[in-house]
């Protein structure tokens, strides 16, 4: 019986592990594009190697985790959800990671007059990805704050959709910001990559709400 | 003795039937659901049926005995042989049915037979817990749901733990309501034939001693055991799968509360100890342990604001409290009438 509950701490504890993970990448992804907009290159790149080790344990977690559920800790009910919600943010990760990547080879030239915007759309968007975060501790430790951290990451999504969509208007209303249509076309796309990460907070969340219903007695 | 085997075989069958598909009460939605392996469930399931049976088999056994004590072993096996094909042939039927119900209605057949009155004091007893059964279970689910989800919001348990305990927690209550579903429902199976039990008591160490009825007990559980092992994985794969859609932590509510009600009326150590403390004691009666799962069903359906009921379901229930137990009597007086002047067997002294 002590082994079955030692499995079940080790399993908590691998869950919290991989969503603290989640969490500190998205706080270093934050403050690597900052870096990357005052041209800060080179800590920008320790940032990304951060998150690329972060993403690298978080995937090896993930897979202990789905063998764990899978063999030794059978909660059939609640098991495929889990793995779903798993399943899904580590898509947040897998952004973080991405993003800064993209950064790192295509270099897009963003022009100053847009930094505010973009630092205000990597705030909404990281927002959104940590109450995403905070929603899924919620909902593994059976408390009753995933709605509220649900709703907010719903808020700022909505926020930072706002926010992209100001900046793609900024960009392509004139030709005073940047003049070359590749160009406009090329800091359009890294404002949606950026924007990704809440949407894809968005979707943990909407499994979550469902994934709450399911688990009234 | 391979005559009163065959005498037996009757009631051998109703045990057998009795684990093909009570144990899915008990264990159909954790088995249904894998939170429990079927093996595990039906071991821990037969081991605990026969303790039930043997130790707290006597108190619900006696009412019956009350309502008719048939006293040729020919008789018993035809009041039991009716009861069972009552079940059978109305399960076949798709009817609701309850072994207790039948057994009832066979004895009362019995009475008609050999001309003996019927205990109206008994049968009233007997009658007024097949309506108290289901509704008590009820009352004992509502009250559950609120208690555990009252614990769960304070208990601040993880979702992965909850799961663990409510896995144990199956396991534990799959185990109690065994043992209540062999001390209350083995008097079915069994009962009839307490008064022509063939088996003289035994010592097996100078401490425990098995009397005649205990024997006579230990045989028939061991049929239950014998059906939850060869039929009641079907019987628990339905029930996990269709008929009810429970949570985990909803069918622990469900098998806790009817295994409840099937305890009560079942052990004659609680009741003596309310007697002695001056509090109302109750009738040990044989009840349906599927009407007792129905009732605890409809109670966390009330307690989850009442949609999605079917009431009709209790329509059905009490249709079963006055067919099953008038098709059973008369089946029973016509295969006693049969047993006796085509078989020539007596089947009353």
């Amino acid at each position: 019986m002590s082994l079955f509950f030692n499995q079940t701490t080790q399993l908590e504890g691998d869950i919290e592990s991989l969503l603290d993970d989640i969490s500190n990448a998205v706080m270093i992804f934050s403050e690597a594009i900052k870096n990357y907009l005052k041209d800060e290159t080179e800590i920008f790149l320790k940032r990304m190697q951060d998150v690329k080790k972060l993403e690298s344990d978080v995937d090896e977690l993930r897979r202990e985790i789905r063998y764990k559920l899978y063999t030794k800790m059978l909660i059939p009910e609640s098991r495929g959800d889990m793995l779903s919600m798993l399943e899904t943010i580590d898509d947040v990760i897998d952004t973080t990671e991405e993003v800064l990547i993209q950064f790192e080879i295509q270099k897009p030239k963003i022009p100053k007059i847009l930094n505010k915007d973009v630092i205000e759309l990597v705030e909404a968007s990281c927002k959104a990805a940590d109450f995403t975060v905070m929603a899924a501790r919620s909902y593994i430790k059976n408390n009753d704050m995933i709605n509220d951290y649900i709703n907010k990451t719903y808020f700022f999504e909505h926020e930072a959709d706002k926010v992209e969509n100001r900046i793609k208007r900024k960009l392509f209303s004139t030709n005073e910001i940047v003049s070359d249509l590749a160009e406009k076309m090329h800091i359009s796309k890294f404002v949606e990559l950026i924007a990704k990460l809440s949407d894809d907070g968005q979707d943990v969340c909407e499994r979550l709400s469902v994934a709450t219903i399911k688990r009234s007695i | 003795m391979s005559l009163i085997l065959i005498f037996l075989s009757s009631g051998l069958f109703l045990g057998w039937s009795l684990g093909a598909n009570d144990a899915a009460n008990i264990f159909g939605t954790a088995v249904g659901t894998k939170m429990l392996r079927f093996t595990t469930a039906a071991i821990v399931g037969s081991v605990f049926v026969i303790i039930g049976a043997v130790i707290s088999g006597a108190g619900a056994s006696h009412t019956l005995g009350k309502l008719g004590a048939v006293n040729a072993i020919a008789g018993s096996f035809t009041v039991a042989f009716s009861a069972a094909f009552t079940v059978f042939w109305m399960t076949k039927l798709k009817l609701p049915v309850s072994t207790s119900q039948a057994v009832v209605g066979a004895i009362i057949g019995w009475n008609f037979f050999a001309g003996k009155p019927t205990d109206a004091s008994a049968l009233t007893k007997i009658v007024t817990t097949w309506v108290v059964c289901p509704v008590l279970a009820a009352i004992f689910s509502f009250s559950l749901f609120f208690l555990i989800k009252f614990i769960l919001k304070h208990s601040r348990i993880s979702i992965i733990r909850h799961d663990s305990y409510t896995r144990i927690g199956l396991l534990f209550v799959g185990a109690f309501g065994a043992y209540s579903l062999g001390a209350n429902n083995i008097a079915n199976v069994m009962g009839v034939f307490i008064p022509v039990s063939p088996f003289p008591d035994i010592n097996i160490t100078s401490f425990i001693t098995l009397s005649s009825v205990q024997l006579l007990f230990l045989l028939g559980a061991v049929a239950i055991a014998v059906g939850i092992f060869t039929y009641s994985k079907r019987v628990m794969m339905t029930v996990g799968n269709s008929i009810f859609k429970l949570s985990p932590t909803g069918a622990f509510i469900v098998v806790l509360s009817s295994s409840l009600v099937l305890f009560l009326f079942a052990s004659s150590e609680l009741q003596g100890w309310l007697v002695s403390h001056n509090l109302p004691g109750w009738p040990l009666v044989p009840v349906s342990s599927s009407q007792a799962v129905v009732g605890a069903v409809l109670g966390i359906g009330l307690a989850k604001s009442g949609r999605n009921i079917d009431f009709s379901v209790i329509g059905k229930i009490g249709m079963g409290w006055i067919a099953t137990p008038v098709i059973s009597g008369a089946l029973s007086f016509v295969f006693l009438f049969i047993m006796q002047n085509l078989f020539m067997q007596p089947v009353f002294a």
